[in-house]
């Protein structure tokens, strides 16, 4: 046939002696034999109902089309590629739904920000009377904590800068500042701190508080009508649970303390901003034993042990509490005690002072006493002023008698707590074994003229402070915990409660044996019989 | 060096002062990588491949890294065996900073350093190269954990079942996906920027983050943290 074995012998460049030449010489044949070879690649293969002609003039034209690099290299890969673009059909039955690109949906929530409606014209327009509430220059921040390479994309920050603007225009908010990033499992948290305007703020809490007097009484009303009911039954009960859990000490007012400031949340600039409940001092006693990570979601429960009073945005609150806190600094001076009363009291209000004179960088870097925190620390008992819980039971009068016994066992364990005063040196800040609680250093040594003094926090990494002439501020880009060197070991569960006083009544002891039993019955007659003796012995005499 | 390739590993915060670290490999991608850190970003010193007893003792230093290269951990306090064997041998028993320094990077990268699936083929040879057929992952493909592999030697891999190992593609399918993971959920894929970049972090070495943008080429992962392991990562989900 056309396919002639290559004889060996033949000279292949030479003309006239290819393998074919001298047996098939006339040019019909050869197309014959081009043809044949043809119709063999244009077999279809029986597995896959391809063809290697169709197949080769498919990975030619791509490579042809695309061009890439070093193609003889992955050529392998470009064949399987063209292969499995076979089952891709261009033309289905089903159209395909227009898939929306997250992103698209991202870009159209961006999209809201940067548009200015009629609405806030009108408000600008009044603003300018009252005194505009203080939007704070983020970028400028951003630029400061950029020379210390701390920070977010310049995009970030400049959505984040208008979801700010958008929240102090929907709520009435005295001050606002960015307060930092927490990250989390499934999404993010951007936090704002703000300062609403005097009495709008407690509107809101008064009705919840009121919810929860109402629901109170309706417990008490409801425990009454049962004790009633079991005095009348009088039938053997269970023993009552002689547990009185320890009195609940009541939160700090908004506006001082823990909850001076208001905090609003937002998973992504764009996303409406939710406003984070005040926080309890229960909440901040238990954060303090639990460790967990964020997963984004405002509602997401914590399941942990000590079992954590609240949601996710609880802990959320509290972790925001605990880091202000303690990592809240601006040079010392800049702030002042709004009365000078209140400097030994534990006053809250300070005010900027206008005489102040700040330090050069190198000095705010090389010491840590010239920064002091203006905020104050957090108590063991979780509020930032001690209360005396046991002042509190005096107001119920239902449960009096029994307060007053406990009043004796409790009042003494209740010591007062003092903190520190407002404005503490960072440099009484305790470090952790030999870590020293902050790092301070100079954002850059080439240029000392421009450099920013930076404060990396050692006891919650991720709070950083730069302070360059007036202009300070603290942020916080982290994880939302504190740093330990040990391991975290959870609290183990109290020891069980006795369920029973045990006296002898109920002490099991060993049943006597018979021989003890006899002699204690033989000691019993003697001593009857020495009685009766002696009586007849008296009765004798009497006589 | 001579170095094919030269990337930036990321930063480990010390206490006085940080490490920057660069990595440098030579043609085949799956070799020992060599390590280089500097204080400054100026001037850069080779770090030493340690042996293993010494990587394993570095392991068991905790706390913060102190910034200086020459700090020595005295041993006798963490493991008193190796203090007195290293005495007997003739040398202090301390370990040096840059040891610890060592053997942190090479833990991290064991551990958490990962790439996408199909970014590099192992050729009949045994060889790893760079795939230049890649085209990235799709959106899809992204937000999966099993999409993603630790570029180190396989551990997992053969424990599969003769069933999976069949869809398994020799050439781009040889490395440990995330997946089986222990803990689970000791990763956080996001995806940022509406979805252009997913970003995976790592919760067992915090401040690992990986990033990829889907449909394209890019990837890559660095390390800005203060080089200590989350130990109480069981506790925190």
């Amino acid at each position: 046939g056309p396919y002639q074995p290559h004889e060996p012998g033949y000279g292949l460049d030479q003309p006239g002696y290819s393998p074919y030449e001298d047996e098939i010489p006339d040019p019909e044949a050869r197309m014959l034999a081009i043809k044949n070879a043809k119709a063999y690649l244009l077999q279809t293969s029986t597995k896959s109902g391809l063809n290697l002609y169709d197949h080769f003039a498919n990975i030619l034209t791509k490579v042809l089309d695309e061009q890439p690099t070093n193609t003889v290299d992955i050529i392998e890969d470009i064949s399987k590629d063209v292969k499995w673009a076979q089952f891709r059909k261009k033309m289905d039955t089903l159209r395909d739904e227009h898939l929306i690109l997250p992103t698209f949906e991202a870009a159209e929530k961006c999209k809201a920000l940067f548009v200015k409606d009629a609405a806030e014209e009108e408000r600008e327009e009044l603003d300018e009377e009252m005194g505009q509430p203080s939007l704070p220059n983020v970028m400028e921040t951003a630029f400061y904590f950029e020379q210390a390479g701390i920070g977010l994309d310049k995009d970030e920050c400049y959505y984040i800068f208008l979801s700010l603007k958008n929240l102090i225009n929907v709520q009435p908010i005295e001050t606002c500042r960015f307060w930092g990033k927490i990250l989390g499992l499934e999404m993010n948290y951007i936090i704002a701190e703000v300062q609403l305007h005097e009495g709008e703020g407690g509107e809101e809490e008064e009705a919840a508080e009121e919810e929860e007097e109402t629901a109170v009484e309706e417990e008490k009303e409801m425990g009454e009508g049962e004790e009633e009911g079991e005095e009348k039954e009088k039938e053997a009960e269970p023993p009552k649970s002689t547990y009185k859990p320890p009195p609940e000490i009541p939160k700090e007012e908004n506006g001082t303390g823990t909850n001076k400031y208001i905090y609003f949340v937002c998973n992504e600039p764009g996303k409406p901003w939710v406003k984070l409940p005040p926080v309890t001092p229960a909440q901040i006693v238990c954060a303090r034993k639990i460790k967990k990570f964020f997963t984004g979601r405002l509602d997401a429960p914590i399941v942990s042990f000590p079992p954590f009073p609240g949601n996710e945005a609880n802990y959320l609150r509290a972790q925001i509490a605990r880091i202000s806190a303690g990592t809240h600094v601006s040079p010392t001076g800049f702030y002042q005690f709004a009365n000078e009363d209140e400097e030994e009291d534990e006053g809250d209000d300070y005010e900027e002072n206008p005489e102040f004179e700040p330090p050069p960088v190198a000095e705010m870097v090389e010491s840590l006493a010239t920064w002091a925190h203006h905020v104050k620390g957090i108590l063991k008992q979780g509020r930032c002023v001690w209360i005396n819980p046991s002042q509190k039971s005096d107001e119920n009068e239902e449960e009096e008698e029994e307060e007053e016994e406990d009043k004796d066992e409790e009042g003494d364990e209740h010591e007062e707590e003092r903190g520190l005063p407002l404005f503490t040196l960072i440099s009484e800040d305790e470090g952790i074994k030999n870590i020293p609680a902050w790092t301070a250093r100079a954002s850059t040594n080439l240029i000392p003229q421009y450099s920013v003094a930076i404060l990396q926090s050692n006891r919650w990494p991720g709070a950083y402070a730069f302070a360059s002439g007036r202009k300070f501020d603290n942020i916080y880009f982290g994880w939302g915990h504190k740093y330990s060197p040990e391991s975290h070991t959870p609290a183990l569960p109290p020891a069980a409660q006795a369920e029973y006083p045990i006296g002898p009544g109920i002490t099991e002891t060993v049943d006597p044996t018979v021989e003890e039993e006899l002699a204690f019955k033989i000691a019993q007659e003697e001593a009857l019989a020495e009685e009766e003796e002696e009586g007849e012995e008296e009765e004798v005499e009497d006589d | 060096y001579r170095f094919e390739r030269v990337w930036f590993w990321g930063c480990i915060q010390g206490l006085r002062g940080a490490y920057y670290i660069a990595e440098g490999l030579g043609p085949n991608r799956a070799a020992p990588r060599s390590r280089l850190y500097s204080l400054n970003c100026l001037d850069w010193s080779l770090l030493t491949p340690a042996p293993k007893e010494m990587l394993a003792l570095a392991e068991q230093l905790k706390g913060r890294f102190q910034g200086d290269p020459s700090f020595e951990y005295s041993l006798t306090e963490i493991n008193a065996e190796a203090a007195a064997r290293l005495t007997e041998g003739g040398m202090e028993p301390v370990i040096k900073e840059e040891a610890r320094l060592i053997a942190t990077i090479e833990q991290i990268d064991r551990a958490v350093g990962i790439v996408p699936r199909g970014a590099f083929v192992k050729t009949p040879l045994g060889s790893v190269h760079e795939n230049r057929h890649f085209e990235g992952l799709s959106l899809l493909e992204a937000k999966k954990l099993s999409s993603y592999f630790h570029f180190t030697e396989p551990v997992n891999l053969k424990n599969k079942t003769l069933l999976e190992k069949a869809n398994l593609d020799p050439s781009t399918d040889f490395l440990d996906s995330l997946e089986h993971d222990i803990p689970r959920g000791s990763w956080s894929i996001q995806l940022e920027k509406g979805g252009t970049v997913v970003v995976l972090r790592s919760l067992l070495w915090l401040g690992l983050t990986f990033y990829h943008v889907p449909m394209t080429k890019q990837f890559g992962y660095v390390y800005f943290g203060t080089g200590e392991k989350n130990l109480d990562l069981p506790f925190m989900l």
